[in-house]
């Protein structure tokens, strides 16, 4: 039998970091495998980003040992800047350098670069070469930072807070090419305080409070384990349908107002058992949806407040 | 292989040069201001010293004045551009490319030097065309002793860039710091007038120095005489360079 060893492309263990006397990050550990994405996802303040900047040796640590794709972030940090690429929070460039100049310049940084032509239509920057970075739209200048984080094809990404500040067409534009980035099997490791951004994007998210992780695996396994609570909604005009449906099967709380019913239970068969009791009791539906957990509740439950509290 | 500092110097000083000229403002007070500055009181006070009529007490060398005022007007544009790059993560995100830090400030030096020079050439064309006869000074000499002055008082700027809270206050400090410093330099009354301790204090100011080695090339004395001033300029380069690099922010 042949086993394989998954190395992690980032390895980060027992992180600490502070400033004066605020703890930044207290304690993380994590591992992010290849071509995945991978997000960190946490209030503002609970220490995503330095924890990136350290992983992307851009801040030294005050404590342990960091890995990526086999280097240290800061005794090899221009051997591992040829191989990652990154973006930081709420950056700007020069108000009044062009699109194409940044471009250019990025790419006499890199030995290794791809053809910037490509890269610029695929972010829909071809039109806007000669337009001043001042200029651009909150997207586009978003759009320009991946654009140049992707210039030497590097083997990870760093995406600090990619979306912020941006409109919902916007966001929406730049999951499809963090989505695509992926795809291409380039590894993504990204911070984010948007719960719909993580469970939209991250096959695995680290949940961090207070400098600390405190969840992680993939969005579903977390809701499953710490949400595990359904809830069915439909709309119906026969009579006394909570009180028959009360206590049936899974059902653990049936309640109505007006011809509205919420049904609750837990478990990954209620909607489905919820359907098959309705259709066995003969219950005629006008309406019918069901209440997905997400994880900004997961987020609520192991912190006991919302994330933009 | 090319040296690290090297890659990616010339296309990054390229682009800052675009982009200084695309900037209204810091091009009107780079190259505009000491030369209306120098027609100003060139046509009130006479050009430079030496040509000046005998009868009339010359307060100073306005060629020299103007050519403190382009160093100290790179500086100030200096000061401004690092803060405001801090202020905006351009520092930041550029450090994060493989440029190298004394890439990244060499190329901010680079195109203050070339504006620098082109500011003394508009001086000298000025100079020779509106007060005839005055500008006989050597203008290789002049221009290598513009652009060590500027350089040490580039590092100094270093040094205030590097302690400007915010890019709001990086033009206020920055003139309230140079500004005095060309009053005490012994440009418009010898330094030996001064009290004491600011006399010692003009002594560890790079202006006092650039403006005696500027008197001395304009007079003739030549560098010989004052190599006591270059070394001071140099020494203080090396000062506040040091100086700089253990409190400069990047962030």
């Amino acid at each position: 039998m042949v086993t394989f060893v998954v190395i992690p492309v980032i390895a980060v263990s027992n992180l600490g970091k502070r400033y004066g006397h605020t703890v930044a990050v207290d304690d993380v550990s994590l591992e992010v495998f290849e071509g995945e994405i991978f997000g960190l996802i946490g209030p503002n303040g609970a220490g995503k980003t330095t924890t990136m900047e350290c992983v992307g040796g851009n801040r030294v640590p005050d404590k342990g040992t960091i890995s990526v794709l086999g280097l240290d972030p800061r005794r090899d940090a221009n051997a591992l800047r040829q191989r990652i690429g990154v973006q930081h929070q709420e950056a700007h460039l020069q108000k009044r350098i062009k699109v194409w100049e940044a471009v250019d310049l990025w790419r006499s940084l890199y030995t290794r670069v791809v053809d910037t032509d490509a890269l610029l239509a695929r972010l829909g920057l071809e039109t806007k070469r000669n337009a001043w970075f001042m200029t651009l739209s909150g997207g586009q200048k978003q759009r320009l930072f991946i654009a140049l984080a992707l210039i030497h094809e590097p083997e990870v990404v760093f995406l600090d807070e990619l979306t912020t500040g941006l409109d919902p067409q916007a966001r929406r534009a730049i999951w499809a090419l963090v989505t695509g980035i992926r795809d291409r099997g380039t590894t993504v490791f990204l911070t984010t305080h948007l719960m719909e951004e993580a469970e939209r994007l991250c096959d695995r998210v680290a949940i961090i409070e207070h400098g600390r992780i405190i969840e992680l695996g993939t969005p579903e396994e977390l809701v499953q384990k710490h949400c595990p609570e359904r809830t069915v909604v439909f709309t119906s005009d026969d009579a006394n349908v909570a009180e028959r449906m009360q206590g049936l099967g899974v059902v653990e709380r049936a309640e109505g107002s007006g011809a509205t019913y919420t049904i609750r239970g837990a478990g990954d068969d209620f909607v489905t058992d919820v359907i098959n009791i309705i259709a066995r009791e003969g219950i005629r539906v006008r309406g019918f949806r069901t209440e997905i957990l997400t994880l900004e509740d997961v987020f609520l439950k192991l912190t006991g407040h919302g994330i933009r509290d | 292989m090319q040296p690290r500092f090297v890659r990616g110097f010339w296309k990054l000083t390229w682009v800052e040069t675009k982009i200084f000229t695309r900037e209204p403002m810091g091009f009107v007070g780079t190259l505009v201001m000491p030369l209306v500055v120098f027609i100003a009181l060139g046509r009130a006070f006479g050009a430079g010293r030496p040509m000046a009529a005998p009868e009339v007490e010359i307060p100073f060398n306005a060629a020299i004045l103007a050519a403190v005022l382009i160093a100290i007007s790179a500086v100030q544009s200096l000061v401004a551009i690092i803060s405001i790059y801090r202020e905006g993560g351009i520092l930041k995100r550029l450090r994060a490319t493989p440029l190298s830090p004394v890439t990244i400030m060499g190329a901010q030096v680079a195109v203050k030097l070339g504006f620098t020079v082109i500011s003394l050439a508009l001086l000298m064309l000025a100079g020779r065309r509106l007060f005839p006869g005055v500008m006989h000074v050597n203008v290789f000499s002049f221009t290598v002793a513009v652009l060590l002055s500027t350089f040490s008082i580039l590092s100094l700027g270093f040094v205030i860039a590097s302690l400007v809270p915010t890019a709001r206050f990086a033009q206020v400090i920055s003139a309230a710091v140079l500004y005095p410093m060309l009053f005490l330099s012994g440009l418009f009354f010898p330094v030996a007038r001064l009290p004491r301790a600011l006399e010692a204090l003009a002594y560890l100011l790079p202006t006092t120095h650039a403006v005696a080695l500027l008197e001395g090339v304009w007079d003739g004395s030549g560098w010989g005489a004052h190599w006591v001033n270059v070394a001071a300029l140099l020494v203080l380069f090396a000062a506040y360079t040091a100086l700089s690099t253990k409190v400069f922010r990047w962030e």
